[in-house]
């Protein structure tokens, strides 16, 4: 599986990773590793602890990583609070976007955008400027500019939230994308402008990692490498052929395999 | 004066009585009385004589009860003992002292503002201007209105407060001399926003002023009353306030009420209200100052279809200690009310929210709606939140809910995915959470002041601004 090009630029290694909550073990020994240009995605099953890995690459602090380790770009990600993994370039589109009224959008995404330059050292950029970006961009995923007056997420759709999602991935540019269940709550049409919205900004210097339920997102958006998690643990990695599979012949024949390897190994 | 002198004597013994197996160690009930009796010539003089029972009932009113102590349910957690024990002199009329530019900053601005300012209680006519009002609606300070016997007042003051309720409302009644009297007749709708803005200076001694403000709105009329108080100088005074509002069928109106008292100011007021039929009022409590601050607010649903929205929005630090105590009570079929009180508690800052709702017998089809919301920033805040309801119908629709919390920590988190620090994120909700309590704030001038406030008690406010 292991190409000599996935071996020149890491941008992310995760390895062996166990995560708990509450004592309660959910990954147990995770290994991935994303190279820049590549775009992975992640499958499985419902509770098999896609949200989690989505959420521990963010920062989460709810969740407990009890072994193994993530380097990001050579640096131990572990050691960095949230905010400093956003402006390293780690960016989560959530699987469920928080509401918060009371402040708008654009305030939210120019506070986010600035925080980020500052920390490279760029200049801030002031509201006229800000908002050139932010219609260029929402013009790009194809969102209503007028959500950007609305306080985020508040009283929004499933899907406007979704595609919220994928415009702050637009506007901050992270060099690592983390989407959680982006398809989710998206119509077909909504889904292939998340997808193309994506695409564009797919580049070599820049991964994804696409996480998904079922396989109709990788249609459009399609993938370099496919891993199944299954209770908490990469069973099976192929490429986009593999989703595929997953799509036509559902997930129980993989968990079964997955046991029956288990059962091999004890 | 001789008429004062009957009564008199009748309101020493209920005094007795009242103190009689008092524990209360310091308390000024019986300066009150002899104040009155001293004032009696002042409080009667250019007061029309229908007005010296309704004074001397409420006086004996009080001296019978005294000051409630923690042991009444009403007040089980706001201790008045500071104000009890505290000797005020009544406020004397300086309002000359103070000038339009002193007041400018509390100003809606724009030529549109009906104002009547009232200093330390008093009436200062140099600082107001009614002309802005469309003909056949009166502005007029309480203190005139009694001069010239107004009609309107004698036939509503003190006929919605109940004097034996509560004791704040007997000694206002008792003593008051000066507030706003708003009539408005029907048909007529009031565009222009009413502000009346209660300013308070630093003076010697501490003072008590006993605002009073009768507003009456006829069937099918309108109108926006701001009722802001505010201080101009730091220092100990009690603003002791009552405001009646006598509303009558198919009609709109908004109550804006704004405490920005000093730091060391106590202000225990009543906003007692009646509504109609159809009739739709909106108000709203914002408290931001003042030691200890007592609310009651009673709206009563007397008309079929009568409609209360109540949102408040209390933001406190230090040892500030704020109590609101709302008691809607549903009369008629159909009304519906809804509360929303919002708190940011930080320090050992001290909040109480008491939503009693009453549905009378034959009230089918009430729908009332409350809600409480607190945020704790420090450990030390305290915040107290209880609903009371007494249902007498069958056909009633009633929810309530109360949170007390720090912020979302999703919230949190969203933020910080985002780059933005945890501090930064932090104050940016606690400001977002004051500034869905400032929306029902219908004047956007006001607001916008209003704002301004809760940012300059934010770390990094300044970095805040343009949250919309
Ligand atoms: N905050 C939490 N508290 C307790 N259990 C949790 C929490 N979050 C996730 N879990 C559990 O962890 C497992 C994995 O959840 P999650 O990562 O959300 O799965 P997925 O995204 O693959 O559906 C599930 O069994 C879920 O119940
Ligand atoms: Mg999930």
């Amino acid at each position: 599986m292991i190409s000599a090009k996935q071996q020149e630029s890491p941008i992310l290694e995760v390895k062996d990773l166990h995560v708990a909550i509450e004592g309660h073990e959910i990954l147990k020994g995770i290994d991935l590793q994303v190279n820049a240009g590549e775009v992975h995605s992640i499958m499985g099953p419902n509770g098999s602890g896609k949200s989690t890995l989505a959420q521990v690459l963010a920062g989460r602090d709810v969740y407990e990583v009890t072994r193994g380790e993530i380097i990001y770009k050579g640096k131990n990600l572990l050691d960095m609070a949230p905010e400093e993994r956003a402006c390293e370039g780690v960016f989560l589109a959530f699987q469920y976007p928080v509401g918060i009224p009371g402040v708008s959008t654009s305030y939210f995404l120019k506070t986010a955008l600035n925080a980020m330059r500052k920390h490279r050292g760029e200049k801030e950029l002031d509201a006229v400027d800000f908002l050139k970006i932010a219609k260029e961009k929402a013009k790009l995923v194809k969102m209503d500019e007028r959500l950007l007056n609305r306080a985020i997420n508040d009283g929004f759709s499933g899907g406007e939230k979704k595609r919220n999602e994928v415009f702050q991935l637009a506007v901050l540019e992270p060099a690592l994308a983390i989407l959680d269940e982006t398809d989710s709550g998206l119509d077909i049409d909504a889904l292939k402008i998340a997808a193309s919205g994506v695409n564009c900004m797919r580049s070599s210097d820049r991964a994804f990692i696409v996480v998904t339920h079922y396989q109709r997102l990788l249609n459009y958006i399609v993938p370099d490498f496919v891993h199944v998690l299954v209770d908490g643990l990469i069973v099976k990695s192929g490429d986009k052929f593999l989703a595929l599979e997953l799509e036509e012949k559902g997930y129980s024949w993989i968990e079964q395999e997955a046991q029956r390897k288990q059962l091999a190994t004890c | 004066m001789d008429r004062a002198r009957g009564p008199k004597k009748a309101t020493r013994n209920l005094l007795a009585i009242g103190r009689y197996g008092m524990t209360t160690t310091t308390d000024t009930t019986d300066v009150y009385a002899e104040q009155f009796f001293k004032w009696a010539r002042i409080l009667g003089r250019d007061c029309p004589a229908w007005l010296h029972p309704v004074r001397q009932a409420a006086l004996a009113q009080f001296a019978e009860r005294g000051f409630p102590t923690m042991r009444d349910e009403d007040w089980r957690h706001t201790n008045v003992a500071p104000v009890a024990s505290t000797e005020f002199v009544p406020a004397q009329a300086h309002a000359a002292k103070v000038t339009p530019e002193q007041i400018q900053q509390f100003r809606l601005r724009g030529d549109d503002e009906a104002v009547m300012v009232f200093v330390n209680g008093y009436f200062a006519g140099h600082l107001s201007d009614v002309t802005t009002l469309p003909e056949g609606v009166r502005g007029m300070n309480l203190a005139e209105a009694l001069a010239v016997d107004l009609p309107v007042v004698k036939e509503h003051f003190a006929r919605l407060v109940k004097s034996q309720d509560n004791a704040f409302v007997a000694l206002n009644t008792a003593f008051a001399q000066d507030g706003a009297v708003i009539d408005i007749p029907p048909d007529v709708v009031v565009e222009t926003p009413i502000h009346l803005l209660f300013v308070a200076t630093a003076e010697e001694q501490p003072v008590v002023a006993h605002p009073r403000n009768l507003i009456v709105a006829g069937d099918n009329s309108s109108f926006r009353v701001i009722e802001h108080y505010v201080a101009l100088d730091q220092g100990v005074y009690f603003n002791n306030a009552v405001t009646e509002l006598f509303t009558g069928d198919n009609l709109a109106g908004d109550h804006c009420k704004v405490i920005r008292e000093s730091d060391q100011a106590y202000h225990i007021a009543t906003l007692q209200m009646r509504q109609g039929r159809s009739n739709r009022i909106t108000s709203q409590t914002i408290c931001l100052g003042g030691a200890l601050v007592r609310n009651d607010i009673n709206p009563v649903l007397d008309g079929e279809g009568a409609e209360s929205s109540l949102d408040g929005l209390y933001m406190l630090d230090g040892a500030q200690h704020t109590d609101n105590h709302l008691c809607v009570e549903h009369r008629s079929p159909h009304t519906s009310s809804r509360e929303c009180f919002r708190g940011i508690l930080d320090g050992k800052s001290r909040g109480v929210f008491c939503g009693r709702i009453i549905v009378r017998p034959g009230a089918q089809k009430t729908d009332a709606k409350q809600s409480n919301m607190n945020i704790l920033l420090s450990g030390q805040a305290q915040i107290d939140t209880k609903p009371q309801l007494e249902i007498l119908a069958d056909d009633v629709k009633c929810t309530h809910g109360a949170t007390i919390g720090q912020i979302d920590p999703d919230a949190i988190f969203y933020f910080r995915s985002r780059g933005i620090a945890e501090d930064a994120a932090r104050n940016l909700l606690v400001y977002a959470f004051a500034r869905e309590g400032l929306s029902s704030v219908q004047d956007e001038r006001l607001r916008a002041q209003l704002e301004e406030v809760v940012l300059s008690r934010l770390p990094d406010g300044e970095l805040l601004r343009g949250v919309v």
